[in-house]
């Protein structure tokens, strides 16, 4: 790891004047992804500013939802009561991700941030697009089966690896951050961007903003949600294929769907076609398969991972079906 | 002559040593003795277990030369003034096993690098480095986290719990009983890390659904001991429901 300066504070405005107008400097909370990034001299920032301390753990309620501080830790978040009766895919999401020792440290605002990546972005002795622009993209000619299927570009086929930013992106999350601008929100399904042309920028976040909160707002679709993983082992794996669905359902027929993939894009993938067609049409075996079908239209395989387009297929119908035989006692 | 191997683990210890051997008069120069017993970790360690000759002033002289010839070939380490030592490094004081520890190290050293190399403790194992094997596991504030990728100076002031903190005296931990009773173990290098796992989950709670296997997803076994590390936890656990 390279050496860097390190400075620690409690006092959040102080740790956003810190950062501000520097290019080197960054945040540091759980240190999961960070700290295994500059072991691997993929990233060496100059300095860090240890944000671990600040007053941002809450898990509290708030007017029409639930406000998740930056600084809860993934375990916290997957355990919290309110979260698991109003919001079970998150909680569901988080329990399959990582390990029992990561989640203790990993923080919900690191868990956004966490890079898109594969293992040739890991490696920097591999040209990557996303680590150094414009040196090429190994894994297009290369090994891809964990790679993505949707959403891709020229430059970039790499997958977000987070659960929990798929479960949010299925909950119509909204991220607050702020900086020394104010304050501003950030739909979720618009904090990570697709590759494009610029692949070394994965969010929409600025350099010099601190996520402070992720509002989560309740509804009868929240509490009827499951989180599916399907991967290579049974834990401590990445998904090849993941999905959250939450469905209304009034007299067997669904007033309203979400629907987000994992693993098969740059971003968490809302399937809003799928979605569009589950609104409204009976909560019927036909009506996942069709939903199916829309979920990975316009899906494009690399060599190694066409099958991610029937799995993913497969994972939407089982995903729906489950969620429409959920009990979820009581009202929102 | 007599022939004592020792093992120190503490300052205190090491503290002992270095009077045994002024009162001997085998070492003359107090400021070697310092060197040795510094904070560098790795001089130490290699200093203190090796056999240690007590009452034998030649046989201690000897051991001493050699190492100094050793240490000569590595000259930065042997020469590096208090102040070079201290140049880009930080004061980090970290709480381990209920005692103080100040320490002035480098930001980026991790947890784990900090309590193996600079405290002495080398219970907790380095396995992968990254965070994926568990052989690092301990607990801080009662959680377990992989404490190779914990930087020490992020968890100053947080009570870090090791291997070496688990068992009173000489009475084990029921985890560690169980471990014994169950064979849980083979080679015992990613055991540290399977104990200290098993004792933050013990803390967490295995949630509705999972099994013991998955709550201890964090922890890899290459010898493959896991049927005697899940029947280990599996006791423990169903003794405390």
């Amino acid at each position: 790891m390279n050496p860097f300066t390190y400075k620690r504070t409690t006092d959040k405005a102080e740790a956003i004047r810190e950062v501000a107008g520097k290019t080197d400097a960054k945040f540091l909370a759980g240190g999961t992804n960070l700290i295994d990034l500059m072991k691997m001299n993929v990233q060496s920032p100059a300095e860090l500013v240890d944000i671990s301390r600040l007053a941002l753990k809450k898990i509290e309620e708030i007017p029409g939802g639930l406000r998740l501080g930056a600084l809860a830790s993934n375990s916290e978040v997957a355990d919290n009561k309110l979260v698991r009766e109003r919001f079970p895919v998150l909680s569901e999401a988080l329990l399959a991700g990582a390990s029992p020792q990561l989640r203790n440290m990993a923080t919900v605002g690191g868990n956004l941030l966490q890079r898109t990546r594969c293992y040739y972005f890991m490696d920097p002795a591999f040209p990557c697009n996303k680590r150094v622009p414009g040196s090429g993209c190994p894994a297009i000619p290369g090994y891809n089966r964990i790679h993505a299927i949707l959403g891709t570009s020229d430059k970039c086929i790499a997958t977000h690896p987070s659960d929990m930013c798929v479960a949010l992106a299925a909950l119509d999350a909204v991220i607050r951050v702020e900086s020394p601008r104010g304050a501003r929100q950030i739909p979720m399904t618009d904090f990570h961007r697709l590759p494009g042309d610029t692949p070394h920028i994965d969010t929409n976040l600025q350099p010099d903003e601190l996520i402070v909160a992720v509002d989560l707002p309740s509804s009868p679709l929240a509490r009827r949600s499951r989180y599916l993983k399907i991967r290579d082992r049974a834990q401590y794996a990445f998904a090849l294929v993941s999905v959250a669905a939450a469905l209304d359902i009034e007299n067997g027929r669904i007033k309203a769907a979400r629907l987000a993939l994992g693993g098969v894009a740059h971003k968490p993938w809302r399937a809003l076609e799928a979605e569009q067609v589950l609104t409204g049409a009976p909560a019927s075996a036909q009506s996942f398969a069709a939903a199916a079908e829309a979920a990975v239209r316009g899906a494009q395989p690399q060599k190694h991972n066409a099958f991610k387009i029937e799995l993913a297929k497969r994972a939407v119908v089982r995903i729906l079906d489950e969620v429409a035989n959920m009990t979820t006692g009581g009202a929102a | 002559m007599e022939r004592e191997v020792k093992h120190f683990e503490t300052s205190a210890a090491a503290d002992e040593v270095k009077s045994e051997l002024t009162a001997t008069g085998a070492i003359n120069h107090d400021e070697e003795i310092s060197l040795l017993l510094s904070e560098d970790g790795e001089a130490r360690r290699r200093f203190l277990k090796q056999a240690l000759i007590v009452g034998g002033g030649l046989a201690a002289a000897h051991l001493l030369l050699r190492y100094q010839m050793t240490a000569s070939a590595q000259t930065a380490t042997a020469r590096l003034t208090a102040a070079q030592m201290a140049a880009g490094t930080i004061p980090v004081t970290l709480r381990v096993n209920g005692k103080t520890y100040p320490l002035q190290i480098e930001s980026q050293v991790t947890l784990l690098d900090a309590l193996r190399e600079r405290i002495g403790l080398t219970g907790s194992k380095k396995g992968c480095d990254r965070g994926q094997c568990g052989a690092c596991t301990v607990l801080a504030d009662g959680h377990r986290i992989n404490s190779c990728l914990a930087l020490a100076a992020a968890y100053e002031g947080a009570e870090i719990t090791t291997i070496e903190g688990l068992a009173r005296g000489d009475e084990l931990h029921p985890v560690q009983a169980a471990f014994i009773k169950h064979d849980g173990f083979q080679c015992g290098y990613c055991t540290p890390g399977q104990i200290m796992s098993a004792v933050g989950l013990l803390k967490e709670g295995c949630p509705p659904g999972m099994s013991v296997r998955e709550c201890m997803s964090g922890n890899i076994c290459r010898c493959g001991a896991y049927p005697g590390i899940v029947a280990a936890i599996e006791e423990v656990l169903g003794t405390k429901s």
